[in-house]
């Protein structure tokens, strides 16, 4: 296996849609359809030319009334959990499970599962999960990358192999070993014990490897020739001009360890430490009597911080899911 | 700065990195194959080499064999199911449909909910007498039935959960794809009389290759690693009709604190991402048109 038969080939595909997106980013946001009109072409006189004769299946004709109907109707079947979820919360319980028209609203809910649990502890227990590893992930594979694209060595394939590997075996699937490791180190139940085998991403370390591989030699020696350090390069030159790659991977990262549960679930035992997740969960799970009003909020009040970042970002949060792919 | 000469320099940068994934990815890896041929330590007993005598087991074990079975099937179903809906959702807000922006928003919301979340709702939604679906059904006088409940129906009413779930994620990279494939193609096809079916078959579908290949070897992955709705939805019942690997595996491990069977279990989920790996890295050397 050499390098470029590994993720990269796919990863080159998507980094360089993206780049490509970057430059004109109405086509590839979820922006509305009256700044699409630009079409998401690299010349833009042959857009014109094609949008004038419109093809039947033209990337930017014109949808069929068939496709309309059947575009929303499946979008509606994939709205249906959020809009119940939304229905139920804003409803006293005993429209919990009857849509009635005239039902009356309320925020009751939200503050009865408020109460009930301590959602706030939860809130920032998974703030400051999601901070420390993506704060270590970044350092680890920006040290990392800077090392695989900048320096010739020996053995470099075969370290780059090894970071490759967790591609295929993520810590999740091994949690019964790394239960025993973690709970050798006394960091059970601790924000760090969750944290920690996630530190080294090798997803991050491959994304910014292929960024700074595109950081043109001659910056780099320009700035040695000023007399800039290693260190000095990778600071002042690498890392602004990965930017883009950064914020791309951080909102993956977010997201992953915003919604990951198996493994704080075995970590966890106590209130001190639980993520949202695993807090929901024992919210749902020990409720007597199933009161959906009360999970359907809970379950809101868990989804809305990451939801509601996704909706001011939903064009950079889509834009950076295209350029960096799972996790 | 000399390249070459100060070797150290890279090892250094690397070192954090490389010996956290060590302790957390190999290490395990290699441990769980060195602990699945012990026996589990009891009070009062402690670990002895056993050889293959967890694997002997897993060889009896009608569970280890349901839950493999329902893993594949798992996979087998939800990973097509996912693409094919995701390539049409794709091809859908490509082109410009009223409310576009809003119909990306709602095929992409079920990716960023999480899926403990998300799981819960869906389990309001199958619950029955009650439910959402039992609602309609009754509404249309089909009746009721239990379909987490039944071992026919329950791990069906997974699959339906994590293709919804899935197909928004993956259309997300598909419409990327689909941005780049030049619109002159379009025209051209369009000027030789090509229908819709055609141009998708013949021009879109190839270019979307590497696409699909990366899409499919991630959901695969995520066939064997996502377990959030088992946990809240069934706990691998009725019946084990729900069973997957990796859930056994938190079961055996965590429940009735198994630790080795647990590993000889782990090796088998272990064994079949090698084959995900190994496929991969066959499938990507043989692509011809890869950019």
């Amino acid at each position: 296996m050499t390098t470029s038969a590994s993720p990269s080939s796919v990863s080159e595909g998507t980094t360089s849609s993206a780049s490509s997106s970057a430059s004109s980013p109405s086509s590839s946001s979820s922006s509305s359809s009256s700044s699409s009109s630009s079409a998401p072409v690299t010349t833009p006189a042959s857009a014109a030319k094609a949008r004038a004769s419109l093809p039947a299946f033209h990337a930017t004709g014109h949808a069929g009334r068939l496709d309309v109907a059947g575009a929303w109707l499946l979008g509606l079947l994939w709205l249906l959990p959020l809009l119940y979820a939304v229905w139920s919360a804003a409803h006293p319980s005993a429209y919990a499970t009857r849509f009635a028209l005239g039902a009356p609203l309320t925020l009751e809910n939200f503050v009865h599962a408020w109460q009930a649990a301590p959602f706030g502890r939860y809130l920032v227990n998974t703030f400051v999960l999601v901070t420390v590893i993506l704060a270590a992930q970044l350092v680890l594979a920006t040290l990392a990358a800077y090392a695989f694209a900048r320096f010739t060595f020996r053995g470099s394939e075969v370290a780059f192999m090894t970071v490759l590997l967790q591609l295929m075996v993520m810590p999740d699937v091994l949690i019964v070993e790394n239960y025993r490791t973690i709970a050798w180190m006394g960091l059970r139940d601790t924000i760090l014990g969750i944290a920690l085998p996630y530190f080294a991403s090798a997803f991050g370390i491959f994304l910014l490897r292929q960024a700074f591989k595109t950081v043109p030699r001659e910056l780099d020696d320009a700035a040695r020739v000023e007399g800039a350090s290693a260190w000095q390069v990778l600071w002042r030159v690498y890392v602004p001009l990965a930017r883009p790659i950064y914020v791309a991977y951080a909102l993956v990262s977010i997201s992953h360890h915003w919604n990951n549960f198996l493994w704080p679930l075995i970590v966890t035992n106590s209130v001190e430490t639980r993520p949202l997740t695993v807090g929901l969960q024992v919210f749902a799970a020990t409720d007597q009597g199933i009161d959906w009003s009360l999970i359907t909020a809970a379950t809101l009040m868990t989804a809305a911080p990451l939801f509601i970042a996704f909706l001011l970002f939903q064009r950079q949060f889509v834009q950076s899911f295209m350029r960096a792919g799972i996790r | 700065m000399n390249r070459t000469s100060a070797s150290w320099v890279p090892w250094l940068l690397l070192l954090p990195a490389l010996v956290l994934l060590v302790a957390f990815t190999h290490y395990p890896a290699v441990a769980t194959l060195w602990h699945s041929v012990f026996s589990t330590a009891r009070a009062g007993a402690s670990s002895v080499f056993v050889g293959a005598e967890n694997y002997r087991l897993l060889l009896d074990d009608p569970v280890f064999w349901q839950a493999l079975r329902n893993n594949l099937l798992f996979a087998l179903v939800t990973v097509p199911a996912a693409i094919v809906l995701s390539i049409v959702m794709a091809l859908w807000v490509h082109r410009q449909v009223p409310g576009r922006a809003l119909l990306r928003l709602a095929y992409f919301t079920p990716a960023i909910l999480p899926m403990i979340a998300v799981a819960n709702i869906w389990l309001f939604f199958y619950t029955p007498q009650y439910g959402l679906i039992a609602q309609v059904s009754q509404a249309f006088g089909w009746g009721d039935h239990n379909w987490l409940g039944q071992p026919g129906t329950a791990l069906a009413a997974l699959m339906i959960v994590t293709i919804w779930k899935e197909a928004g994620f993956f259309m997300i990279f598909y419409l990327a794809a689909l941005q780049q494939i030049s619109p002159t193609l379009a025209e051209a096809a369009s000027l030789e009389g090509a229908s819709r079916w055609q141009f998708f078959r013949r021009v879109q579908w190839p270019l979307l290759m590497p696409t699909t290949v990366f899409v499919v070897i991630n959901a695969v992955i995520n066939a064997f690693r996502l377990v959030d709705h088992v946990v809240v939805m069934t706990r691998g019942g009725p019946d084990n009709a729900t069973q997957l690997l990796l859930y056994y595996v938190y079961q055996v491990a965590f429940s009735f604190w198994d630790t080795s069977y647990a590993a000889a279990l782990t090796v088998v989920l272990l064994t079949l991402l090698a084959i995900v790996a190994f496929v991969k890295f066959r499938l990507l050397d043989s692509r011809t048109h890869y950019q």
